[in-house]
C-alpha cells in the first residue's frame, strides 16, 4: 500500500489545495479510501485526519468501504424516475440481492444511485462501470445480471 | 472536392456511444480500408449532434443523408451506398413519428429545421479530439481578433452590449460581470468555467464539452485576456469522464499549437487552464462553494454577506465565473459583433438558449432555440409532443430550482424572466415534459427528496425546511396526508425561500409551490380522496369491473397479499387485504381494473 501511495504524493507536494485530486487519484487506485492512506495523506498534507474526513465524506465521489468489481449506477434523473426508475431500482435490487448503497458480499457489484449520468434522451438508463444501457424496462435491467442466488451476504458501505 | 468524395460522420456522444457507435466506427473503418473507398470516403468521429433517442446516428455529407438507429448489420449497405455513385439507404432513414414518413435530409427533419444551432454549430460537425476540425471551421479566430485588434475594454463593451446573459442559470449580465472582475483590484485573477452540472435532467454543458471542447476554451482565453487573468480553470462533473477526456487532449492540443502557455500567439500574453473534478455535490454548482472545492474544501457557500467572486475568488482573488455555455457563446460575439448576437432573442434576454428536452416526448434530445420562443412550439414543434397519444399535462423546466408549468402557458414565450415570473426558473435548461401518467404531487416529492439531500447542511432554513416539506410529501403520497399540509408546504416553502443562505434552498420550494398553484386539485385528492389519478401512487379503491372482466385469473395470480377473490365466476378485490401494489392494475388485458376515488366520508372512518 505504501509503495502506491509513494507513487501518488510527491507529484502534489503537499498542497492543502489539492486534497480533492489526491483523494480521487487514491480512490482510482484502490477503488476507495483505505483509513492507513487517509492517515498518511492527512499526514503528507499537514492536515488533521478529521479534516481529511470531513472532505472525504461531504462528498458522494468518496468511498470509505472497498467497492464491488462492477459499480452498477441506476440513474435516478428526472427524466428517469417520470420513465420509471423506481421500478428499475427495484428490480435491480431484486436480481442482485442487495439494497441501493450495498455492495455483495463476494465483492463483484456494489449497487448505487446517482443523480443524473446525462442520458436523458434513453431514460430509464443506468451505468455498470463506463457502460450505459439505455430504454430500459424491469425486465431488460435483470437480464444484465447473473441470475440470483449467489450473492446473499449483504455489506453497508458508508 | 470532386463529387465522388463524401464524409461519413459517426456521432460519439455518451448517448450514441452507449447505443453502440463504437463498434459501427470500426467495421466502417474496416469496410472503408479497400483502395477505392479509403480515396474518396472521409471517415469521421464526432459529438453530440443531440438527437440522442434516435442513436446511433451516421451522417453522409456533403448531401446530409441521416441515418437512425444503425446497428453494425447495417455497415456494409452504407458503404455499398457510396460508391460508386452515392445513393440514399432508405431503409436507415429516419422516420417522422408524426407523418409516419422517412426524411432523407438532417436539415429536414423536424427536430433540426426548428433549431438555431448557433453555439452547437459544431457539434455533430467537427472531430472534437482533433483541433484542426476546430481551426478548419474559423477556430481560434476570435481569440485572434481579440488579441490583436481590439483592447480588453473593447471585448468588455462588445459583450456588454451584446445583451449575453449568464446561461447558468440566474441569467446574470456577462458584461457586467467581466467589468467587476477587470476593475476589481489586484495583480492575481482567475477566469472558472462552472461545468458542474448538477441538474438531474440537464446536459447541454457536457454535449458541448464532449462536441465542441475548443469553443469554451477559446471562450476562456478571450475571457482572461479581458479581465486580466492568467490562469483558468474547468470545473467539471467526475461523472463526465468522455467530457473530462476530452478536455484533456483539447487543453494539451491547444497549448501545442501556441493558443495556451506563455505568449499566445507571440502576443506575450499569457494564460493557462487547469481541469478540476468535481466530486459529486450539486451545491458545489453555486459559485463561492465551487471556489471553496477548488481549494480542497467542503464545498459549502459563503455566509451572508458575502463579497462577489468577481471581488473575493479562488485564494481570495478576484474570480471570474461563467458557465460553459456563456464562454461557448464569447467567440461568435468577438467574430460577428455584438448586434448580430443581440438580433435574435427578447427585450431582456438575447441570443439562443439550449435546452435539454426530455421525458414524454416523441422527440428528447439537446435542442437549441432563440430566447423567447413558446413552449409550444419547443413540445409539439420539435419535440412531437407526447407520444402514444397520452394528454400533456405540464413541463418541467429549471430543474430542482424550477418548477411545473401548466397546459395555460403553453404559449407564454419562454425567457429568464418569463419563466422567474410563472415560479419556475431557466436554472440549467433541462426542459421536462410530463403527461397524463405523471403525479404532480410525487414529482415535487422526487425534486425536494434530491434537494434535501445534497443541502449542505449549514444554514437551518434550507437543512431542516427542505426535510420537513419532504416529510408531508412522504406523507402525501402514502395517503397519510392531512386537511391543512396544503398549507403548510406553502407556509414553510415561503420562509425556505426567503431565509436561506444561498440559491439551492431560495429556489429549492419552486417546485412543490409551483404544482401546488397550478396543481392543487391533484394535492386535495391526494389528502382528501386518498387517490392519485395518474396512478403512480399507492392509493386509491381497486375494484374488478365484473362487466369487462374476462375471467382470465391473471390478477388472482399476480397477487401478494391474496386481495383477489373469485365466487362463482366473478373476481373481485377484498379491499382490506389490498396494499395497492398496482399489478393486478398493470396486468389485466382488458383493462378492467379500476382505480377509484375514495369519497371524503370513506376516508375520515
Ligand atoms: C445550488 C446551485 C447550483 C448551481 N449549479 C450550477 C451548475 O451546475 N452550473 C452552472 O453553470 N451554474 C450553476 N449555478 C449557478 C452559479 O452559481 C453561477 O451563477 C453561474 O455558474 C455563473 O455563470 P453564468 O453567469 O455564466 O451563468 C448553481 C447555483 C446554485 C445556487
Amino acid at each position: 500500500m505504501e509503495d502506491h501511495l509513494s507513487e501518488i504524493l510527491p507529484s502534489y507536494r503537499g498542497k492543502r489545495s489539492k486534497l480533492i485530486p489526491i483523494l480521487q487519484e487514491v480512490q482510482a487506485k484502490f477503488g476507495y479510501l483505505p483509513e492507513e492512506v487517509m492517515r498518511e495523506l492527512a499526514t503528507f498534507i499537514g492536515i488533521p485526519e478529521c479534516e481529511a474526513y470531513s472532505v472525504a465524506t461531504f462528498y458522494a465521489q468518496f468511498r470509505l468501504m472497498p467497492l464491488g468489481k462492477k459499480r452498477v449506477a441506476i440513474c435516478r434523473g428526472t427524466a428517469c424516475h417520470i420513465s420509471g426508475a423506481p421500478k428499475i431500482l427495484e428490480a435491480t435490487e431484486k436480481v442482485l440481492g442487495i439494497k441501493d448503497g450495498e455492495t455483495t458480499a463476494d465483492l463483484e457489484y456494489t449497487l448505487e444511485t446517482v443523480a443524473c449520468i446525462g442520458c436523458c434522451a434513453l431514460a430509464p438508463c443506468l451505468r455498470i462501470n463506463e457502460d450505459v444501457h439505455g430504454r430500459l424496462t424491469p425486465a431488460k435491467a435483470s437480464e444484465l445480471f447473473p441470475a440470483p442466488s449467489t450473492n446473499k451476504g449483504e455489506q453497508d458501505v458508508q | 472536392m470532386s463529387n465522388r468524395q463524401c464524409t461519413v460522420l459517426v456521432c460519439q456522444g455518451t448517448g450514441c456511444i452507449s447505443g453502440g457507435a463504437e463498434p459501427i466506427y470500426s467495421s466502417l473503418e474496416g469496410e472503408i480500408a479497400k483502395p477505392d473507398l479509403r480515396e474518396n470516403v472521409h471517415l469521421k468521429r464526432t459529438g453530440c449532434h443531440g438527437f440522442c433517442q434516435q442513436g446511433p446516428l451516421v451522417i453522409v455529407e456533403p448531401e446530409g443523408f441521416f441515418y437512425s438507429k444503425v446497428k453494425p448489420d447495417d455497415v456494409h449497405e452504407i458503404v455499398q451506398s457510396l460508391l460508386p455513385e452515392r445513393k440514399v439507404v432508405k431503409r436507415l432513414l429516419y422516420r417522422d413519428p408524426i407523418t409516419n414518413k422517412r426524411i432523407p435530409y438532417y436539415r429536414d427533419i423536424p427536430f433540426y429545421s426548428k433549431q438555431q444551432r448557433t453555439v452547437l454549430r459544431n457539434c455533430g460537425k467537427i472531430n472534437p479530439e482533433d483541433i484542426n476540425d476546430y481551426l478548419a471551421s474559423n477556430g481560434y479566430q476570435a481569440l485572434r481578433k481579440a488579441l490583436f485588434e481590439l483592447t480588453s475594454e473593447q471585448i468588455i463593451e462588445e459583450v456588454k452590449h451584446s445583451g449575453l446573459r449568464g446561461l447558468g442559470g440566474a441569467g446574470f449580465p456577462a458584461g457586467q460581470k467581466w467589468e467587476a472582475c477587470r476593475r476589481a483590484p489586484g495583480e492575481v485573477k482567475y477566469v472558472i468555467c462552472n461545468a458542474d452540472e448538477g441538474d438531474p435532467g440537464a446536459f447541454q454543458d457536457r454535449s458541448v464539452l464532449e462536441g465542441d471542447p475548443h469553443s469554451v476554451l477559446e471562450g476562456m482565453i478571450i475571457a482572461g485576456y479581458a479581465v486580466g487573468a492568467k490562469q483558468g480553470f474547468v470545473y467539471v462533473r467526475a461523472e463526465y469522464p468522455l467530457a473530462v477526456k476530452r478536455l484533456y487532449i483539447a487543453t494539451a492540443q491547444a497549448r501545442e499549437r501556441g493558443f495556451l502557455g506563455r505568449n499566445i500567439l507571440g502576443s506575450g500574453f499569457v494564460f493557462d487552464i487547469e481541469i478540476f473534478q468535481g466530486a459529486g455535490a450539486f451545491v458545489c454548482g453555486e459559485s463561492t462553494a465551487l471556489v471553496l472545492s477548488i481549494e480542497g474544501k467542503r464545498g459549502m457557500p459563503k455566509s451572508l454577506p458575502r463579497p462577489r467572486t468577481t471581488e473575493v475568488g479562488l485564494w481570495g482573488k478576484p474570480t471570474l465565473l461563467n458557465n460553459v455555455k456563456t464562454f461557448a457563446n464569447i467567440p461568435l460575439i468577438i467574430i460577428h459583433g455584438s448586434e448580430w448576437f443581440a438580433s435574435r432573442g427578447t427585450e431582456r434576454s438575447k441570443g439562443t438558449a439550449i435546452y435539454s428536452l426530455t421525458g414524454k416526448v416523441a422527440n428528447c434530445g439537446l435542442i437549441e432555440v432563440p430566447m423567447g420562443i413558446k413552449l409550444r412550439e419547443i413540445v409539439y414543434g420539435i419535440g412531437g409532443g407526447p407520444p402514444g397519444g397520452k394528454a400533456f399535462k405540464a413541463v418541467q423546466t429549471g430543474g430542482p430550482s424550477g418548477g411545473c408549468l401548466p397546459a395555460e402557458l403553453l404559449d407564454m414565450p419562454i425567457d429568464f424572466d418569463s419563466l422567474t415570473a410563472a415560479g419556475s426558473m431557466m436554472g440549467s435548461g433541462g426542459v421536462v415534459v410530463v403527461d397524463e401518467d405523471t403525479c404532480m404531487v410525487d414529482v415535487a416529492r422526487y425534486f425536494l427528496d434530491f434537494t434535501q439531500k445534497e443541502s449542505c447542511g449549514q444554514c437551518l432554513p434550507c437543512r431542516l425546511g427542505t426535510y420537513q416539506m419532504l416529510q408531508i410529501l412522504e406523507r402525501i403520497t402514502r395517503g397519510e396526508g392531512v386537511p391543512g399540509d396544503i398549507e403548510r408546504l406553502e407556509w414553510i416553502g415561503r420562509r425556505v425561500k426567503e431565509y436561506s443562505l444561498c440559491g439551492l434552498g431560495t429556489t429549492a420550494p419552486n417546485p412543490v409551490l409551483s404544482t401546488i398553484k397550478y396543481f392543487r386539485e391533484e394535492y386535495e385528492e391526494h389528502i382528501y380522496n386518498k387517490y392519485c389519478r395518474a396512478k403512480v401512487c399507492a392509493l386509491g379503491m381497486f375494484r374488478i369491473e365484473p362487466d369487462e372482466c374476462v375471467l382470465c385469473g391473471l390478477c388472482q395470480g399476480v397477487c401478494e397479499t391474496g386481495a383477489v377473490k373469485e365466487i362463482r365466476n366473478k373476481f373481485f378485490i377484498v379491499q382490506d387485504y389490498c396494499n395497492k401494489c398496482k399489478s393486478c392494475y398493470t396486468i389485466c388485458p382488458v383493462g378492467a381494473v379500476r382505480v377509484e376515488k375514495y369519497l371524503p366520508k370513506e376516508v375520515t372512518k
